[in-house]
């Protein structure tokens, strides 16, 4: 009876001995904690959401910049036509009036930096889902591009 | 009870020990399924492998990329090989690269892969691999990790000793296993020594484009030509084949060509043989052979014919061919890192002969020949061999090196690794493989700059090894650690067919010129559709040309009405994408080929021919999005000689 105890204990520890391996083993993998939140109660006021990604202040002149909005208007129609329409919703929303919602940054970042907006920023998050979970594509357009399509946006 | 408490703490304590220990194995004194073993090829999820190994597909016709370390697959890349998983062969584009004298060929037997080197080291730019059955060699850009030219040999049988290149891929070599009548015609079989001969290719490769082109053939005795090398350094300018068959005998070749004590490695200086072409002594043969490359702005591949081969006689052309006698049939013909070295491993035999590049030199000098062949010199054998490896194991085949001074040699026969020093010839270490391994690659192994870190063994049989699959089992690679004094085996995956020989490549010399996808701007295929507004269907005649675009995730045009039974409907389909890992696939119910899978910003065409009236769907094959399920569409298909109306939309359903 003894021995049988002994050997259980005994086979015990030696589970916890590899156990105490395998958690050793994992310790180098990142914990991911995820981050329960509630999308309302973290939403700011859209026109002081900048969004994320590389664009931090876009100043806009008083004036559109016609030649400028006529460059983004033939990058938007090139680009980004598969799936938005300027003034009705199509795969994604109509950009009509966008800058009565949302800042220039965060339209910008929306552009450049669409995988990073829709996990993060929670006005992007609300519009995947809001649009099906279709992904905004990124179409990987420079920094100046993207600044031409806002001009464009202006203009609508 | 008091008994028992210290019993158990004197137990717990041992457990403890032995806790850490197992936790901290230093790793020196362990075997092979010990966890440290274990741990030296775990790479841990999300993180890069050291090395690239590029390993063939042997009877696949394919070469497929794999991780050291870790022995993960990452992509099987078609070469000789339709595959309908990606379209190759099957799309419009990329047809004309199968293309050769002989018309569309689907299949090769590809063997050796060779990367491309800069200075007598690899530098990450292509890899070349030979078609053995339909004499070829291929080029297949480290960028995009696509096949982009392919070169059909002209006066070729099997392209065997290929394709091995010099130390700035000035030239890629191929020559000929089988020696056959050239030009090619009607004759006797058992006229083989009158009028049989083996050509030896000299491939030149464009340094900006790659394009590959041949610049002559060295046209040799006929024998069977094995393999190759080229020299480095002091040798650079030369290159090594190995021949067997020097009986040239025709029929039973593995008693008859068995005969003679010694064959030959052939020598080619082909820096003598460029003198000669600059001097105009060469033949100029007609022949017809085809050429096809990718064309990069129009993204498809293009196919031309070519009429005529320089040749060149080495009875012609003296001191451009001399042959080094090397016993018992060499298979394997590999020259060490300082390229003084040329080892020719007798597969016959035991023993490995190692000639000296500086005796060779001597020897020519003083013209210290043994009679000649078909008026090429033979060299005295005792003038031009270092030494001999003795007893390194049975049935030798391949050296490889790791750049420290020490040579590493497969056998076949007695399924071995034998680690020998330079210089001494002396064994100092073996280990066995499971089992009969053919090539062995060491990262770097045939250049001027090894790493020496990890030898693969590339395995013909694996038996007991895996899992049984019925009666074809897979062949295999086996990782051996030669960073020590000892080898130290690793790890064994399957690979995919048969892996003749591989190549392996720091990652860091690929990775940061991986392409990511392709720019739309820059896409000049003609049948682009550069935007979905520009998505149309054009008729001529009984050909229909659609041109549509595919984003995440809606076809456009998704609807087309007016297609009719006999047509020869072309999709030719645009993914509009611009980002890294978004190809679409598109497939249509009784396509008689495969599917397309298109990459961002590329343009590929699928030919579908409908044989029955109905309406016939369509779709992405390729998960792309949350809305992947919905990417679908339909084709209406009429009677011949109906006349619906051709039509085509997106979304809203035209006005009725």
């Amino acid at each position: 009876m003894k021995s049988i105890a002994l050997k259980f204990i005994l086979f015990a520890l030696v589970m916890a001995a590899f156990s105490a391996c395998g958690s050793d083993s994992n310790a180098g993998a990142p914990a991911s904690k995820p981050k329960p939140k509630s999308m309302l109660a973290d939403e700011p006021d859209p026109m002081n959401d900048k969004g994320i990604g590389p664009v931090t202040e876009v100043k806009l002149d008083p004036e559109v910049d016609q030649e400028l909005a006529a460059k983004g208007k033939e990058i938007y129609e090139k680009m980004c036509t598969a799936c938005h329409k300027p003034e009705e919703k199509f795969i994604g929303p109509p950009q009509k009036g966008v800058l009565e919602r949302r800042t220039p940054e965060w339209v910008m970042n929306m552009i450049l930096n669409p995988e990073q907006m829709v996990k993060e920023d929670p006005i992007a998050k609300k519009l995947l889902m809001e649009y099906n979970g279709s992904p905004m594509a990124n179409q990987n357009l420079t920094e100046e591009e993207a600044r031409a399509v806002l001009e464009y946006f202006r203009t609508l | 009870m008091k008994y028992l408490s210290s019993l158990l703490a004197t137990t717990g304590l041992v457990v403890f020990f032995f806790i850490l220990s197992g936790c901290n194995q230093s790793g020196q004194q362990s075997g092979a399924l010990s966890s440290d073993v274990a741990s030296q090829v775990y790479v841990p999820p999300g993180q890069y492998d050291e090395f690239y190994a590029i390993v063939s597909g042997g009877f696949s016709g394919q070469l497929s990329v794999y991780g050291l370390p870790s022995g993960r697959l990452f992509r099987v890349i078609p070469v000789f090989s339709v595959d309908p998983e990606k379209g190759y062969g099957f799309n419009e584009e990329t047809k004309p690269m199968l293309n050769t004298s002989h018309g569309f060929v689907p299949w090769d037997d590809a063997h050796h892969p060779e990367l491309s080197q800069t200075n007598g080291e690899t530098d990450g730019r292509w890899v070349f691999i030979n078609g053995n059955n339909t004499p070829r060699v291929a080029r297949v850009s480290l960028k995009t990790f696509e096949t982009e030219d392919i070169i059909e040999l002209p006066n070729s049988g099997g392209n065997h000793s290929s394709p091995f290149t010099t130390e700035n891929t000035e030239y890629v070599v191929a020559g000929t296993r089988f020696s056959v009548p050239i030009p090619q015609k009607d004759v006797e079989i058992a006229s083989y020594a009158e009028n049989f001969k083996g050509a030896l290719s000299f491939i030149k490769v464009d340094p900006e484009t790659g394009h590959m082109s041949i610049a002559f053939q060295v046209l040799m005795p006929g024998f069977d030509y094995d393999l190759a090398h080229a020299g480095k350094n002091n040798s650079h300018g030369w290159m090594f084949f190995t021949s067997y068959n020097t009986e040239e005998q025709n029929s039973l070749l593995e008693v008859n060509a068995s005969q003679n004590d010694k064959d030959f490695i052939a020598a080619i200086n082909w820096k003598k043989a460029e003198e000669y072409l600059a001097q105009g002594k060469f033949k100029e043969l007609p022949t017809s052979y085809v050429h096809n490359y990718w064309d990069e702005e129009k993204q498809m591949a293009v196919s031309e014919t070519i009429n005529s081969v320089k040749v060149l006689d080495p009875s012609e052309c003296p001191d451009m061919v001399y042959f080094l006698p090397t016993p018992k049939s060499p298979h394997g013909c590999d020259v060490d890192p300082t390229g003084e070295y040329i080892v020719g491993a007798g597969k016959l035999s035991t023993d490995l002969t190692v000639h000296s590049f500086t005796k060779m030199l001597k020897a020519i000098d003083e013209k210290n020949f043994d009679g000649d062949r078909y008026g090429i010199p033979v060299l005295n054998y005792d003038a031009t061999v270092a030494g001999v490896v003795k007893e390194g194991g049975l049935g030798p085949l391949h050296t490889e090196f790791d750049g420290k001074g020490y040579a590493y040699t497969s056998f076949f026969i007695s399924s071995e690794v034998t680690k020998w020093k330079i210089g001494t010839w002396e064994v100092v270490d073996r280990i066995p493989t499971y089992y009969s391994i053919g090539h062995l690659m060491i990262p770097g192994g045939d250049t001027k700059k090894p790493d020496g870190k990890y030898l693969v063994a590339l395995n013909k049989i694996t038996k007991d090894r895996f899992l049984p699959t019925g009666p074809e089992l897979c062949q295999s690679a086996q990782l051996i650690d030669i960073s020590g004094d000892k080898m130290k085996l690793l790890l064994d995956f399957p690979t995919v067919g048969e892996p003749h020989y591989a190549q392996g490549i720091a990652a860091s010399k690929v990775v940061p010129n991986s392409k990511q996808f392709y720019k739309l701007s820059e896409n000049k295929h003609p049948y682009m559709t550069p935007s979905e507004k520009d998505g149309r269907v054009e008729r001529k005649g009984n050909e229909v040309h659609v041109y549509m675009t595919c984003i995440r995730s809606h076809f456009a045009p998704d609807n087309i009405e007016g297609i009719k039974v006999g047509d020869k409907v072309y999709f030719h389909v645009t993914n509009l994408e611009q980002d890294f890992d978004v190809p679409h696939g598109f497939a249509v119910l009784g396509a008689q080929n495969a599917e397309l899978l298109i990459m961002p910003g590329q343009t590929e065409t699928l030919l579908w021919e409908p044989k029955n009236e109905g309406v016939i769907p369509f779709y992405c094959t390729d998960f792309c999005s949350a809305l992947h399920q919905e990417m679908q569409g339909y084709v209406r298909v009429s009677a011949r000689n109906a006349n619906t109306a051709l039509r085509w939309w997106t979304g809203a359903n035209p006005e009725m």
